[in-house]
This record gives structure tokens, sequence and C-alpha cells, in this order.
């Protein structure tokens, strides 16, 4: 019935058709519902039976039990800073409603400026915000204002992906662009005790908490500012802890990368290394026994599930355009995000969280290692057939 | 008088301002560019010391040309250029001390714009003194709009004041109860940097169109 639908209107958005404004528009939407009917007609080109469009859908699956776990845990955040015991319904209503705002925002953002370069370069709408325009949403405090969303999704769909050409040809994640944004120029919106538990009504629900009460801070926040961490190791295992959205809970993250992983849209070997680097450079951290700081102390398998880190490690790091690309590659990319999320954590107390400029900083590297294991590569080669 | 204003005369003037300017086309004199535009007031005031160095620099340049030897001529350029970077520091302690504070290092840096030494090497050894002036006043003032563009869009959204008054009501403010929040990423020079970008952008895609009609 859709596809008949399709059909029928199909005619007013082609070449001199009443609608023909909105053509990219109607062909964004139709590849989305259904697998173009399009193949290559000349050359040598094997394509997966999977295109870029049905693997952002996967992404997106998977993010969706880290996203719904969120909801429930500001939620039960709010309640439980008030000091109220409420329904679990309530607590994920109450969720529910803080969070979808955040989504229409950055989806109705993102996608218009797509569309809107589109129409402009006359092709088709990229489907790459997909992934991005749900992520943003994830990374961000509970109290992060609209104006300052919208603000930092236009800041980098435009400067991280548009002006490098577009889905696939972005150095930079867009999402972590858009968190480093509102990072570097909202501070007081994004970090510290104030922002991670939403304290007002809202559409009825939830409990209003006053200015006391709000103070909440993240478990990483806690550790840097030398307090002692008050939520335990089970808290921040299942994710009832304060932080941005979609990033607490271990538990959902890890159904997320299962889905990701046995679908084979992420690379495993991405993954793994930047656990393994992560989890080594805490160690060495804890036996340097560093006296007066107290990140260097937090065990290695803390700083693996608290923050973003499992998150980054999960869908940031494994993003197949801003990663490395040679198998090897991917070791030394996904070691070294690990190693600098950590180090950064340990050794700078400006920020409490270091996954989000690890990996940036890392996605800048990405062509260098993939460069230098292609040459390897071809010097071997080379050696071989003159021999 | 005709001779004066002829058509390459204005042409010397004009140029660097818009087809030929030198921060967005010859992309030059970036790093002063980035450092010193976080507010309005100093980024006016560097743009005018550019000028004014730049235009008599040219000047005495342009009236000694024939006469510099051409193995230390660099040598002599320099030395005229400091000692012109060296009067407007003086004048910029004496009666704007604030703005020098501000400004520090980077009025002494003037002598190694990038900027100066074009225009000394590129036309003032080439041309008389009057031309050579024309095309320094208009270099520097190339330099100087794009500074103040910057500097105007950084202070605007980074502090919400121009020049110093406040631009932007206090009771819009977060602190008052407000909404807004001042963008801190528009204070630091990698913002600057992606600001140059854009006007770079918008410069060559309005000329490019304009050299297709």
């Amino acid at each position: 019935m859709l596809r008949k639908f399709l059909d029928r209107i199909k005619p007013h958005f082609e070449e001199g058709g009443r609608l023909q404004a909105f053509h990219s528009l109607f062909d964004g939407f139709e590849t989305f519902l259904y697998v173009p009917n399009k193949t290559s007609k000349v050359g040598v080109s094997i394509h997966d039976a999977i295109d870029s469009k049905r693997i952002m859908s996967i992404v997106v699956i998977a993010l969706l039990p880290a996203l719904l776990f969120g909801m429930y845990n500001l939620g039960y955040q709010n309640y439980a800073a008030a000091g109220v015991t409420g329904t679990f319904f309530e607590m994920f209503l109450y969720g529910f409603a803080l969070t979808l705002p955040k989504i229409i925002v950055s989806y109705g953002v993102g996608l218009g400026i797509e569309f809107v370069v589109a129409q402009w370069k006359k092709e088709e709408i990229q489907e790459g915000f997909l992934v991005s325009g749900i992520l943003i949403p994830m990374i961000v405090p509970v109290n992060c204002p609209l104006w300052m969303l919208a603000l930092a999704v236009a800041f980098a769909v435009i400067f991280a992906k548009e002006i490098y050409g577009g889905t696939g040809m972005n150095i930079f994640n867009p999402a972590l662009v858009a968190r480093a944004f509102l990072f570097f120029a909202y501070p007081t919106s994004m970090s510290g005790d104030q922002v991670w538990v939403a304290g007002e009504k809202f559409l009825g629900l939830g409990n209003d908490l006053g200015a006391d009460a709000l103070t909440q801070a993240t478990p990483l926040g806690q550790a840097a500012s030398n307090v002692d961490i008050t939520a335990s190791v089970s808290d921040m295992f299942v994710g009832l802890i304060p932080g941005s959205i979609g990033e607490t809970s271990f538990i959902a993250i890890a159904v997320g990368a299962v889905i990701l992983l046995y679908t084979r849209v992420a690379s495993w070997k991405t993954m793994l290394s930047v656990f393994v680097g992560g989890a080594l450079v805490g160690l060495l951290f804890n036996s340097l026994g560093l006296e007066s700081n107290a990140v260097a102390n937090m065990p290695w398998h803390v700083h693996l599930i608290t923050g973003g880190f499992a998150f980054g490690a999960v869908f940031m790091a494994t993003d197949p355009v801003t990663s490395a690309r040679t198998e090897q590659g991917k070791y030394i990319y996904g070691f070294l995000i690990g190693a600098l999320a950590i180090t950064i954590r340990v050794l700078n107390p400006g920020y409490p969280e270091g996954m989000m400029l690890a990996i940036l900083f890392m996605n800048m590297f990405a062509p260098l290692i993939d460069y230098c294991f292609v040459q390897s590569n071809i010097n071997r080669r080379l050696k071989r057939v003159q021999k | 008088m005709s001779k004066l204003f002829s058509k390459e005369n204005k042409a010397a003037f004009m140029n660097p301002l818009n087809l030929d300017n030198p921060v967005t086309v010859q992309v030059l004199g970036i790093c002063s560019a980035l450092a010193v535009t976080a507010q309005l007031e100093p980024a006016i005031v560097m743009g005018l010391s550019v000028t004014v160095i730049t235009a008599f620099a040219n000047v005495i340049i342009s009236l000694m040309r024939k006469t510099i030897p051409n193995r230390i001529r660099i040598i002599v350029q320099l030395v005229v250029v400091a000692t012109l970077v060296t009067l407007v520091s003086q004048v910029l302690k004496a009666f704007a001390y604030d703005v020098s504070v501000q400004l520090s290092v980077y009025i002494g840096l003037i002598i190694t714009n990038c900027i100066l030494m074009g225009r000394l090497e590129a036309f003032a050894m080439q041309n008389g003194p009057w031309e050579s002036f024309l095309d320094g006043v208009g270099s520097g003032l190339g330099y100087a709009w794009i500074l103040v563009a910057v500097g105007f869009v950084r202070e605007l959204f980074g502090a919400g004041t121009l020049l110093g008054f406040n631009i932007i009501p206090a009771s819009w403010y977060a602190e008052n109860g407000g909404w807004y929040v001042n963008n801190g990423m528009m204070t630091m020079p990698a913002m600057a940097m992606i600001l140059v970008g854009c006007i770079i952008w918008a410069h060559r895609a309005y000329n490019d169109r304009n050299a297709k009609k």
C-alpha cells in the first residue's frame, strides 16, 4: 500500500513536476523505506546486499536500549534527588518527555540543513544524519537548553560534515563535534554538578527540586575534584548514576554492542582494542600510585564503566567513516583512543571526561595510520616481487 | 589631478580591498588576525596601525628604491619598518595605553607581518611614492576590514558587547533569569580561524559569481 502511494505521488517530484523543489526529500524518504532498485551499469563494482541506509538503521536500533534506559534514568535521578518514590512508568514518562524535544530539535535542524544543501547542490539527501541525529541528544546533559543544542547541531553539520563533502567524507565524527562545540562554547551548561539531573516539572511530570537539591556530580566529576564517589560500582554498571542521557548504563550499551557486532556493522577489532587500551592505561596509573589524584587510583574496571567510555567505544570509535579502515590499523586506532581517554581523565582535571577529545584526536590520525599500513604493505609486496 | 587618480592608481588602492585582499585572497597576516580579534577595539587599533605602517613604509621605500643596493634590500626594508613600528608602538603607549597593553607583543610583531614585506617587495620597489602610498593604504585597509568583521562577530557573541558597550540585554542572561549564555568558543582563536574561513568562503563565492557575469 505504501509502495502504491509512493508510486502515485512520485511524478510530482520528478523534473517538471509541481513539487520538484522537494524531490530530494522524496527521494530520501523513498529510499529509506525501500531499497533502491538501481544497480551499477558499468565497470566492476561489487555491492553488498545492504546499503548505507540499512547500516544506519541497524546502528539506530542498537542505540535504542541505551536511549530507553537513559530516559528511565532521568526520571530515576529526579525522583531520587527529590526523595519521592515513583512508579517505573512515571519515571520513564518524565525522562521521555524531557528527551523527545531534544531528539526532535536535533533531527529537525540537522536534516533541515542536509535538505537545503542537497537541494542546493542538486544531490540526493545523504543519510548520514540518521545516526548523528540520535547520538547528539544522547551525549548531552539533560539540562542542556534546546537552542544550544540546535546551534551545536547546525555547527556540526555545516563545519564537520558539509564542508568536507557530506556523508562519508568527514574527518571528524559530527556528533562529537557537536558535543565539543557545546563543551567549549558553553562550559557551564555542559559540565560541573548542576546540569546532570533535571530539576523542574515538565508537563506535570517529575518533581521540582530546589537549587540545593539540584547539585549532583557524575562519578567522574566527583573523582576529578577528589570527592569520594557516592555511586556504587553496581549502580554504575546498571547505569543509575547522573550523566549524559545515553551514556550511563553499561548493560544497555553492551546490548547495543552485541547487535552491532552480530550484524557486523561495527568492527570488533576497534571496539576490543579501545577497552584493552583503556584497561592497560588504567592499570598503569593504578600502579604508579599517585597519592593526590583520585582519578588515577580509580580501579581500571571502574574506568571502563563510568562516563562516556563504553558509549564512545561502542558507538563513536567504531564509526566506519572516521575510524581507521585498514585491519591492523583498527587495533592501533582503538588502543590509542582508550589509552588517551584515560590519560586525559587522569592528568587533566579540567576535563573529567576524556573520551570525546580522545576520539576526535584519533579521528584526525586515522588517515595517517591507514597510510602507514598501506605503504608498508606495498613495500613488502614490492620486495617480494623484486626477489 | 587626473593623473593622481588614474585608473592604475585607483586599482592600486581598490584591489587589496576586494579582489586582491591580503587576508582572504593572498592569505597573509593570518596569525595576527586570529590573535587580536577577540574584541573589536584592539582589532580596529591593530588594523589602523598596520594601515599607517604599510602606507608610510611603502612611501619611504619607494623614495629610496633607486639607491638601495639589491643585495641588502631586505635589511633596509626591515630597518624602515622597525622604525615605524616603534613609533606607532610609542604613540599607542602614550595615547591609548589600555589597548596597547591588550595588544601586547602583536604591535611589535607587525615587523614580521607578511603583508608589509609583501607590499614592499612587490610594489614599493617598482613604483613611485604616490602609487605606493595608495597601495599601502589599500592593503592596510583590506587587512583592517577583515579584522573588524571578525572582531565584531567575536565580541558580539563571545562577550555580548561591542567596543565594551553591552549590546545583548542583561535580562536575557541565564544568571538574571533569562536563557542566553555567551558563546565561550568565540573567545578562542580556533573560532577566529573558522570565521576567517567563512569570510574567505563568502568572498570567493561572491567574486566567482561576479567573474562569471
